[in-house]
């Protein structure tokens, strides 16, 4: 009952913080709303005992991405009153309709399957087990970590002035 | 993880408080809840009190003496000053954004504390992520702080929370690796669990570990020598330049309360938290923060504020590369089995190579200063 409490709470507030994301004219205040939505999907992860899941969730994309989004704000001279118009409003709407029509063939197609064992108490011994143990994922990891320092460094290179 | 005779706490016999206590869900919830805000709210009070008064007799003059017997109602009374004070809102101001950036900076101060252990299991939330949730809770007051740069439209104050997110980005990643040598030989993210595997306080056997985390912790906070986002002499006072009346008071106990909470997960992760002889438990973890705070005080006091271009190759070049180092050795040590079986050698080994490293490091590779202007 607390949890169904919960979880309508959270889902309506991710829901209305998404659309103001799109909707508010203010970008500055579009990132807020955007870091409230992050925050919200957080507390569905904790409603799903993926606890680990949703302390990453904070950390990457409120402490990472949206300082990364709100610092690219600061750093733009013309975007800080409203957002600029753009030539590029209808073809954006016809693609985000497809996408959307899309995500809802997936949900209703997709037989969601609900388990009945009881959540895993200690997450983190189990995903660092499925991760990097036995018939893991331990290349995969190490190779994703190289390849985004190879960005980064590709980043550098393309901006840095000769 | 430490053998029993080794242990320097012999005397004390800990029990876990059940996690409940005193008796069910919400009763808990309540009294941590109460315990939590009146710990902060006092100790903010009693180190703006050491602060003050240590600074004073640091830099050779008094400090607040006036107000009660040794001064100790200052804080009171400017409490009570700032409260009375007008609230004065910038015309040009986005007014929500600049309304609610004090707020959002002081929640999750506040929040950190939920996982720190008073005594064995007196603790709010045990949770078994526990650090990676300080982790994580402690990136969101960047936001608050954020959003007070930009909600004033003040150029200083947008300065000042620019500089702030360069410097948490940089020390962030130091700081995380240093914690992640203690976890290492704890072998567990729980704070509580942390403490209880602590026979030794891992100071000891993570010397380089503790010097890291102190020092990223200062900047992470803003503390001097790293208080670049506030340099009043450069941009006023940062981020809060705008603000007056109870949200700067607000800010001001941001500032303290995140002190605190640096020296309370130092005091969990490196000095035994609330273990230790005779006295009670919770009464060693105070001592042991104000100890922490104290040395924070001596620092900001005796070392003169860094430059905007050294704040960065300071994170870059020096501390990154030793957390790495540390780290590494770590891990080896750990895979060696040496925090349960050669305890004294891994004392002494890390002490060693704490001192050999600092000292290649900054004499060959990266020296703060030679008054040279580095990008």
């Amino acid at each position: 009952m607390a949890l169904a409490i919960a979880f309508w709470l959270l889902a309506a507030v991710a829901v209305i913080a998404a659309l103001g994301v799109v909707l508010l004219r203010n970008v500055f205040r579009a990132a807020l709303s955007l870091i409230l939505c992050f925050l919200m999907v957080a507390g569905l992860y904790i409603t799903l005992s993926a606890d680990f899941l949703a302390a990453v969730q904070i950390l990457v994309y409120v402490g990472a991405i949206s300082v990364l989004i709100i610092l690219a704000i600061m750093m733009t001279r013309e975007v800080q009153r409203g957002s600029p118009n753009s030539r590029f409003q209808i073809p954006a709407a016809i693609v985000a309709v497809l996408f959307l029509e899309v995500l809802i063939l997936t949900l209703i197609n997709t037989p969601w399957q609900i388990s009945g064992t009881p959540p895993t108490a200690p997450t983190t011994s189990a995903l660092a087990n499925s991760l990097f143990g036995e018939g893991g994922y331990l290349l995969p990891v190490e190779i994703a970590a190289v390849l985004l320092l190879s960005a980064i460094l590709g980043a550098i290179v393309l901006a840095r002035e000769k | 993880m430490a053998t029993g005779e080794l242990s320097i706490y012999n005397l004390v016999k800990f029990q876990a408080i059940p996690p409940d206590w005193p008796g069910g869900f919400w009763w808990h919830w309540l009294f941590f809840t109460v315990v939590v805000i009146g710990f902060v709210l006092t100790m903010v009070m009693g180190v703006i009190y050491i602060e003050r008064r240590g600074m004073g007799r640091m830099q050779s003059r008094l400090g607040p003496n006036r107000t009660g017997p040794f001064g100790l109602l200052q804080p009171v009374a400017d409490a009570i000053k700032v409260l009375l004070k007008e609230n004065i809102v910038p015309v040009a101001a986005d007014k929500i954004v600049h309304w609610l950036a004090p707020v959002i900076a002081f929640a999750p101060a506040l929040m950190i504390f939920a996982v720190i252990p008073f005594e064995n299991g007196a603790l709010l939330a045990d949770l078994n992520i526990g650090i990676l949730y300080v982790v994580a809770i402690s990136s969101v007051s960047t936001v608050g702080i954020f959003m007070a740069g930009w909600g004033s439209s003040n150029k200083y104050s947008l300065l000042g929370a620019m500089r702030n997110v360069a410097a948490v980005v940089s020390y962030e990643i130091p700081l995380v690796l240093a914690i992640v040598g203690v976890v290492l030989i704890a072998g567990s993210l729980s704070l509580n669990q942390m403490v209880v595997a602590q026979d030794i306080p891992f100071i000891l056997l993570q010397p380089l570990g503790f010097l890291l985390f102190f020092t990223a912790g200062c900047a992470e906070i803003n503390r001097s020598p790293f208080d670049l986002m506030e340099a009043d002499s450069e941009i006023v006072a940062g981020f809060h330049t705008e603000y007056s009346g109870m949200k700067f008071a607000m800010f001001y106990l941001v500032e303290y309360a995140e002190a605190v909470a640096i020296s309370a997960i130092i005091t969990t992760l490196f000095l035994g938290g609330w273990r230790g002889p005779l006295l009670p438990p919770w009464l060693w973890f105070i001592v042991k923060v104000m100890l922490v705070f104290f040395a924070m005080v001596w620092t900001r006091t005796t070392l003169p504020r860094i430059r905007i271009d050294q704040l960065m190759a300071f994170a870059w070049k020096f501390l990154l590369p030793m957390s790495l180092l540390n780290l590494f050795i770590t891990a080896l040590q750990v895979l060696a089995d040496w925090p349960t079986q050669l305890i004294w050698a891994m004392i002494i080994v890390n002490f060693a190579v704490m001192a050999i490293i600092i000292l290649i490091w900054s004499r060959f590779f990266f020296r703060l200063g030679w008054g040279r202007i580095e990008v």
